[in-house]
């Protein structure tokens, strides 16, 4: 036990206790704290076990930057891993366990892997288990991830609830403490749309840690209250000013996502840690963070404590602390001299110049070792030890954004490039002190004003003081393990090995060592390798550079990228104008792309081959209808209609006439078939196009992309009215029975022929009459005004229509011979699917030059044909393969396949080679999946009703 | 994410838009032959640098226009509507 609560002003409210659990252990803490800061208090050391070696580990920062204390909080559905106890708000009955121990923390088995720590070198597993292949997978990798992993996901569902925010403003500022405060206050009083993120549950960032700050800092609270978010994190910046952020609320979170002009980045600096050996000992912490510790949570993190550092803002903690009543017995500093070396003195300090840590010892830290100024060595007893190397402006969010970051010599940091839209303000732009910060922040946004046209006044800013001096600290080179990156166990050895055996580049170093990895993606160590890396290859630091930075700046859950966006919401679900009808009348649903359509009709659910068969034998024996509102339709207007459409068809439309239909079968410009369907002419200067299901938006897309970009002279207007008509097959040879008395006109053969189109009042409804079939049998389909469907629908089956659902009407297609989305499936053209005299000879249209390559008219292309087994009874599957008998070369392959309500047992349509030539052959449609190898007949694609007799009837 | 602006509506996000490709090729007149339809079809530059595509903002006003972008840094210099230049 050695971190204590002190009684002391502080931003916690020790009146306010709060009872969580770490571990199956009872503690409390209090109102304002942090789950690390709480658990300091109660003198926790060992909070978690290292990735690799499983090395004892202790907290070491105060922030998102933590790269030990990860927990798992929550239990069941709410269990989240990996999350940095160093920004856990503290909550009533918070449940948090450590991770990567087995069995407990205390005593972990798996430490031994320290033993063999020099058996473990960077590479490792690429070097060790590659033979024999098979073992990765069964031996090896469950091995490895049993001894190796950070925490368990949630096996059940996510009970938090997400969702997004949009949001828009002209100046964003990233961070709330002395810069940013400054700069949102400066921009608010400009009157710029400003919007304010801080990520911690207090705001004020460095302004916290000082009581003489508390108010400058409420007087700029109180100018930004209305656009700060607090509790939220820039997770991520995006091209063109977007970023994104994630607010942590009660019950779940918010992603906003937030476009704007200007980012002041006024993220702070992290600060960095030192390599030397033994710097991963529980008890050695970031200077900082102790005094985050003390001044934010009253919490002394040591009894007796040394500073390693070369800079003065560090020195703060170690005045900090002697003020609280803290041993402070040395400073160990690499400086010769340094400004506050004095003062330290005159606290009682022992103050070590030109001198480095160069040992540490015990479980939890015990004792170090220094080297003086002169080489010798002094141990000295301390239970912790704080170390600064320096600070690292955080620019991830920028640097995801693209923006270039450029090597500081002065600050021993990457800082941002000059960019249009992205500037970074205090700490985080290398000025450091809160002072000097507040000021920044003030001047970066009266740029970032100026920039968008608004001439702002400088803020109110406290009397300046000296930005403090330092230099930086990488590696001190000792004998041990000095670690780069405490998450994933990397030492600064591993990365001289990585140089050794080739790999250099900082991002070949960086996978081959795991360095930078981990859930904090090295925030703390990821320069202090770079200089490592530099060092081991002779270069400048500056030229070595960082890794990659990529979204995300912190661990985030999926639910918060999600948002609103699961389950029903997950993808639109379309419903038919008449869903609730169908649903009433037992319709089963199938989902086709996003539409929920009628695959058959039962009311008891039963969707077996024989319900199928009686909806088709309805239709061949006496009407059916079925809803066929999902396919696309699209208005088409203009004097150049026709010309329009002679050049977006294969076909020729210009020469219908008034009244008509015709079925038109649509290229790509690569000449294989794109989509068909129905189009009708309903004026001179008047068309509808239907397209099928599936090829709705595309087919729209295409007409839209020609007209604007190739033929812009056109004078013609589309419009989608698919969502506008319910349309409804009526077929069977009773159609013309059941419709005729529902319509104001004459539907007799003469006055109404097949392919005949017009406008019809049908049940009271105006509305549309097309004398068209997919069926093959006597057919009209119907289109009326969706909102007025259902009393059409319904006169249709009260005058004995039967309603069939897609399942039948598959039936009477394929009996048909005609094509959908199995046949017409973007590898097959015009000639294969029979089709080819519908080609235009003369004349411009899409896929006409490139239809005629010679590989697109060879004899032997897969060509559409019926297949029927030779045992009616033998089932043919739908995508087996056809081989000839005795042959195990495919020469094709099924479609579609039925049972068939007219001519009893299975039918199939397929693509066979030269299968037109082949009609009468007998080969093997084979299903190695099934097992099956069913002797089929070639035949015409066209089972019934060859010559077209009973469409006219 | 990107953020288009669109000649009829002002700036939108990506996600409102349906890219439409290369706008520099010209569709061949329709006597010019297989090979100047292959090139139309198949063959496109992919330039590290400054590039004039097609979007259409097919969640929006459906216009389709033209859009100066630079692929490497993902600027957008300019859009204009079909048959415009860009400076």
């Amino acid at each position: 036990m050695t971190g204590r609560r002190l009684t002391r002003a502080a931003r916690i409210d020790p009146a306010q206790p709060l009872s969580f659990q770490f571990d199956g252990r009872a503690f409390q803490g209090v109102a304002g704290d942090t789950l690390a800061s709480a658990l300091l208090a109660a003198g926790e050391r060992v909070v978690g076990r290292s990735f690799k070696l499983h090395r004892p580990r202790g907290i070491v920062t105060a922030g998102p930057e933590e790269p030990n204390a990860l927990v798992e909080l929550g239990e069941g559905g709410f269990r989240e891993p990996n999350v940095p106890a160093t920004i856990v708000e503290l909550a009533e009955g918070l449940v948090a366990r450590s991770q990567n121990r087995w069995p407990s923390l205390r005593f972990d088995l798996m430490a031994i892997a320290g033993w063999f720590a020099p058996l473990l070198p960077a590479g490792f597993y690429y070097k060790t288990f590659t033979w024999p292949a098979v073992s990765w997978e069964t031996l090896y990798e469950p091995a490895i991830r049993r001894a190796a992993g950070l925490g368990r996901v949630a096996e059940l569902p996510d009970p938090d609830r997400y969702d997004v925010r949009h949001r828009f403003c002209d100046v964003l500022v990233i961070g709330a403490g002395a810069a940013g405060l400054a700069a949102a206050a400066r921009s608010v009083a400009a009157g710029a749309r400003t919007i304010l993120l801080d990520q911690d549950f207090d705001t004020g960032g460095g302004t916290l840690l000082d009581p003489a700050w508390d108010p400058w800092r409420a007087a700029r609270l109180a100018a930004v209250s209305d656009c700060l978010l607090a509790r939220t994190t820039a997770i991520a910046g995006f091209d063109h000013g977007v970023v994104a952020a994630v607010e942590r609320r009660v019950g779940g979170q918010r992603l906003h996502l937030i476009r704007t002009e200007r980012i002041v980045l006024a993220t702070g600096a992290v600060e960095r840690l030192p390599a030397f050996p033994g710097n991963d000992r529980p008890g050695v912490m970031l200077a900082g963070a102790a005094r985050s510790y003390l001044n934010r949570f009253a919490v002394a993190v040591g009894e007796r404590v040394a500073l390693f550092a070369g800079n003065d803002e560090a020195y703060l903690a170690a005045f900090d602390l002697v003020a609280a009543g803290v041993d402070v017995l040395a400073i160990i500093d690499p400086r010769p001299t340094a400004a506050p070396m004095a003062a330290a003195r005159d606290a009682g300090i022992t103050v070590f110049a030109d001198a480095a840590v160069v040992a540490t010892k015990g479980r939890t830290l015990g004792q170090i070792t220094v080297r003086l100024s002169g080489g010798q060595r002094r141990d000295i007893g301390v239970d912790t030890l704080l170390v600064s190397a320096g600070y690292s402006p955080q620019v991830q969010v920028a640097s995801q954004a693209r923006v270039p970051l450029v090597w500081r010599p002065a600050i021993a940091g990457y800082g941002l490039a000059p960019d249009p839209r992205w500037q970074a303000a205090g700490a985080a732009a290398g000025v450091f002190g809160l002072s000097a910060a507040a000021a920044d922040g003030d001047r970066v946004a009266g740029e970032v004003l100026a920039s968008l046209g608004r001439a702002s006044a400088p803020g109110a800013l406290p009397d300046p003081a000296p930005s403090p001096a330092g230099v930086a600290i990488f590696e001190v080179t000792a004998p041990g393990k000095a670690f780069v990156d405490l998450q994933h166990d990397v030492t600064a050895d591993d990365l001289r090995l990585a140089v050794r055996e080739g790999y250099s580049h900082v991002e070949h170093a960086k996978r081959y060592t795991t360095h930078g990895m981990g859930t904090d993606q090295g925030k703390i160590g990821g320069l202090t390798g770079s200089a490592v890396l530099a060092a081991a290859r002779g270069l400048d630091l500056g030229a070595v550079g960082l890794p990659r930075m990529r979204p995300y700046t912190v661990g985030t859950r999926w639910g918060a990228l999600a948002g609103a966006d699961v389950g029903v919401a997950f993808k639109p679900e379309r419903r038919l104008p008449l869903h609730r009808w169908h649903q009433a009348h037992g319709a089963v649903f199938v989902k086709i792309g996003l539409w929920l359509r009628p695959l058959v009709y039962s009311a008891t659910g039963d969707t077996s081959w024989g319900s199928v068969l009686d909806e088709a034998r309805a239709v061949r024996q006496a009407v059916g209808v079925t809803d066929v509102s999902s396919l696309g339709k699209i208005d088409v207007q203009g004097p150049d209609a026709g010309v329009f459409l002679d050049r977006v068809y294969a076909n020729t439309f210009s020469t219908l006439a008034v009244g008509r239909a015709r079925y038109g079968l649509m290229l790509r410009e690569d000449g294989f078939v794109f989509d068909d369907g129905t189009t009708s002419r309903l004026g001179p200067d008047h068309f509808v196009i239907t397209t099928t299901t599936q090829k709705a938006d595309e087919v729209l897309l295409h007409l839209e992309w020609h007209l604007a970009t190739v033929w812009p002279d056109l004078r013609v207007s589309l419009a989608s009215v698919a969502d506008h008509w319910a349309q409804f097959a009526l077929a069977g040879p009773r159609a013309r029975e059941v419709l005729a008395p529902l319509v104001d006109i004459d539907l007799a053969p003469a006055a109404f022929p097949f392919m005949a189109a017009g406008a019809a009042v049908i049940a009271g409804v105006q509305g549309r009459i097309f004398r068209i079939s997919f069926s093959g049998e006597l057919a009209y389909e119907v289109a009326v005004p969706a909102r007025q469907a259902e009393p059409v629908w319904q006169a249709l089956v009260d005058g004995g229509a039967r309603p069939y659902g897609l399942d039948a009407l598959n039936v009477l297609r394929v009996e048909k011979g005609h094509c959908t989305g199995a046949e017409l499936n973007g590898q097959t053209t015009a000639a294969d699917l029979g089709l080819q005299r519908m080609l235009k000879k003369s004349g411009d249209f899409i896929g006409g030059t490139l239809s005629t390559r010679p590989a697109l008219e060879a004899a032997d292309r897969l060509q559409l044909v019926g297949l029927r087994p030779v045992d009616p009874d033998r089932r043919i599957r739908g995508g087996a393969q056809l081989v000839c008998p005795g042959a195990t070369a495919s020469i094709g392959y099924v479609t579609s396949t039925v049972m068939s309500a007219e001519l009893g047992g299975w039918l199939a349509l397929g693509l066979v080679a030269g299968g037109r030539a082949r009609i009468g052959e007998r080969i093997v449609a084979a299903s190695p999946v099934y097992g099956e190898w069913v002797e089929v007949t070639i035949t015409s694609p066209h089972a019934i009703d060859p010559d077209n007799t009973r469409v006219h009837a | 994410m990107l953020r288009i602006p669109c000649p009829h509506c002002g700036v939108a996000d990506e996600a409102e838009f349906r890219y439409r490709g290369d706008a520099s090729v010209t569709r061949p007149p329709a006597d010019a032959g297989v090979d100047a339809f292959h090139d139309y079809v198949f063959l496109r530059d992919n330039p590290a640098g400054w590039h004039l595509e097609w979007w259409q903002h097919a969640h929006g006003c459906r216009a389709t226009f033209q859009v100066k972008r630079h692929t490497v840094s993902h600027v957008i210099a300019w859009s204009g509507w079909p048959g415009e230049a860009p400076p």
